[in-house]
């Protein structure tokens, strides 16, 4: 057995992170065998404990470290707003803006043909529960703006329909955004959906 | 552009339907940035350039958009569900690298309709037939299987795939397809017929195309497609 043999382990684990390759593993694990006070034991740290706690909210689908979310249980979310978002990296979007003040639901993913996932896949049958059990008066459909985002919403639609006043995000410019860099996808749902001013 | 999916962290390999090479896959470097992945959506119209060492490898893909139809798609349950059902049922039956032109070139102009709900159902209708046509699994309707008679033909036999009078299908009558007139081109197309016709389709992709696949269940989405549209009815 090398005397590196650990390093290494590291350097693997590290280099299949997202973002990492096994170049900028070995400097990240450099970085912090050199810092190993300062950076490297307060990680190891940390990440046991996320390891031994962390888990998925088994009422909306969030990352946490309870068995229901902050979100779920908080009594100042209770506004009968319901936001579907596909991943738990929307949800997070979605409160950055810090627009948003009702709850969440994550599928887990989209309605894929090709990928053989279907409704039974996603937390779909659980999202109709929750419409009965938590008086929702409005689910918004935050899901992406491709085509299997939208087949998604379309779906979900079609299931609550009659049940619960249904929106979904608008589509367009973007701020900031300058039309000529613009594909014609968007110029066109951007013209569709104008207002006056 | 038929379908995506992710490969490693930022390429994706598509499926795209071509003229000259038919159905042919590759992988787009970068495809999972913010300035390509929109123009990856199913139904998009490319431009593109296959490179790879060998034949037989999966190659790459350069892609330049032409036009995007996601945007004309999304807009619409009906249009969302067609485009679904036909990017789907072109992945599931055709053979890789098989050219097949006169389909690509009517489900070109199939997806040139989209938008156009009045009358892009009956154009969908025909697109099925060509597409099981150029499958094998033409449907004869020009006269009866039975007795010949070119008028009068209301039934398609489920196991021929030709037409059938009234007459000529004597006790079989139970076991017919219906055959309206819309599917031989006739009439107004009123939107039952249409949906006669996607039943009468439908059961030559399930039972014939689809079993000769290794029985595998036809694509959800033509079910999908099928369902929104008797929304309409």
């Amino acid at each position: 057995m090398s005397s590196t043999d650990d390093i290494d382990a590291l350097i693997e684990m590290m280099a299949k992170l997202p973002g990492l390759g096994p170049r900028s593993a070995r400097r990240a694990v450099l970085h912090l065998i050199r810092k190993r006070a300062l950076l490297l034991t307060p990680l190891a740290d940390v990440m046991q404990t996320v390891a031994a706690t962390a888990r998925e909210c088994l009422n909306c689908g969030n990352v946490g470290t309870t068995d229901v979310c902050d979100i779920c249980t908080s009594n100042k979310r209770q506004n009968g707003e319901l936001c579907v978002v596909e991943d738990v990296a929307d949800l997070w979007a979605m409160e950055r803006s810090g627009m948003f003040k009702g709850r969440y639901h994550v599928l887990g993913g989209t309605l894929s043909a090709l990928d053989a996932v279907g409704p039974e896949e996603l937390r779909i049958p659980r999202l109709i529960d929750r419409i009965e059990a938590e008086d929702v008066r409005e689910v918004i459909l935050a899901l992406n703006a491709t085509i299997d985002g939208q087949t998604t919403a379309h779906y979900i639609a079609d299931q609550l329909e009659g049940r619960v006043t249904m929106t979904t995000l608008a589509q367009g410019v973007p701020v900031g955004g300058e039309l000529d860099y613009l594909d014609d996808g968007t110029i066109t749902a951007a013209l569709r959906a104008r207002k006056p001013v | 552009m038929l379908a995506a999916r992710k490969h490693g962290e930022t390429s994706v390999i598509i499926e795209v339907f071509t003229e000259d090479r038919g159905r042919h896959a590759g992988v787009v470097r970068g495809g999972t940035s913010r300035k390509i992945a929109p123009i990856l959506q199913p139904g998009a119209q490319l431009d593109v350039a296959w490179r790879a060492r060998l034949e037989d490898h999966i190659g790459s893909f350069t892609v330049e958009p032409v036009r995007s139809r996601a945007a004309q798609a999304m807009g619409d349950r009906l249009s969302l569900a067609g485009l679904n059902a036909v990017t789907a049922l072109l992945c599931f039956c055709l053979p890789e690298r098989e050219v097949h032109a006169p389909l690509y070139r009517r489900t070109e102009a199939l997806l040139d309709l989209m938008g156009q709900n009045e009358i892009w159902p009956l154009a969908y209708l025909r697109w099925e037939l060509a597409l099981l046509e150029e499958m094998g699994y033409g449907l004869d309707l020009s006269a009866c299987a039975v007795t010949g008679a070119t008028e009068g033909l209301v039934y398609v036999s489920p196991k021929s795939g030709r037409a059938v009078s009234a007459e000529g299908a004597g006790e079989w009558v139970d076991r017919m397809l219906p055959l309206p007139d819309v599917l031989r081109g006739r009439g107004d197309a009123p939107d039952t017929q249409i949906a006669q016709g996607l039943q009468t389709t439908g059961y030559f992709l399930a039972t014939h195309l689809a079993a000769d696949q290794g029985n595998r269940a036809l694509p959800v989405a033509r079910a999908r497609f099928v369902e929104a549209f008797s929304r309409r009815l």
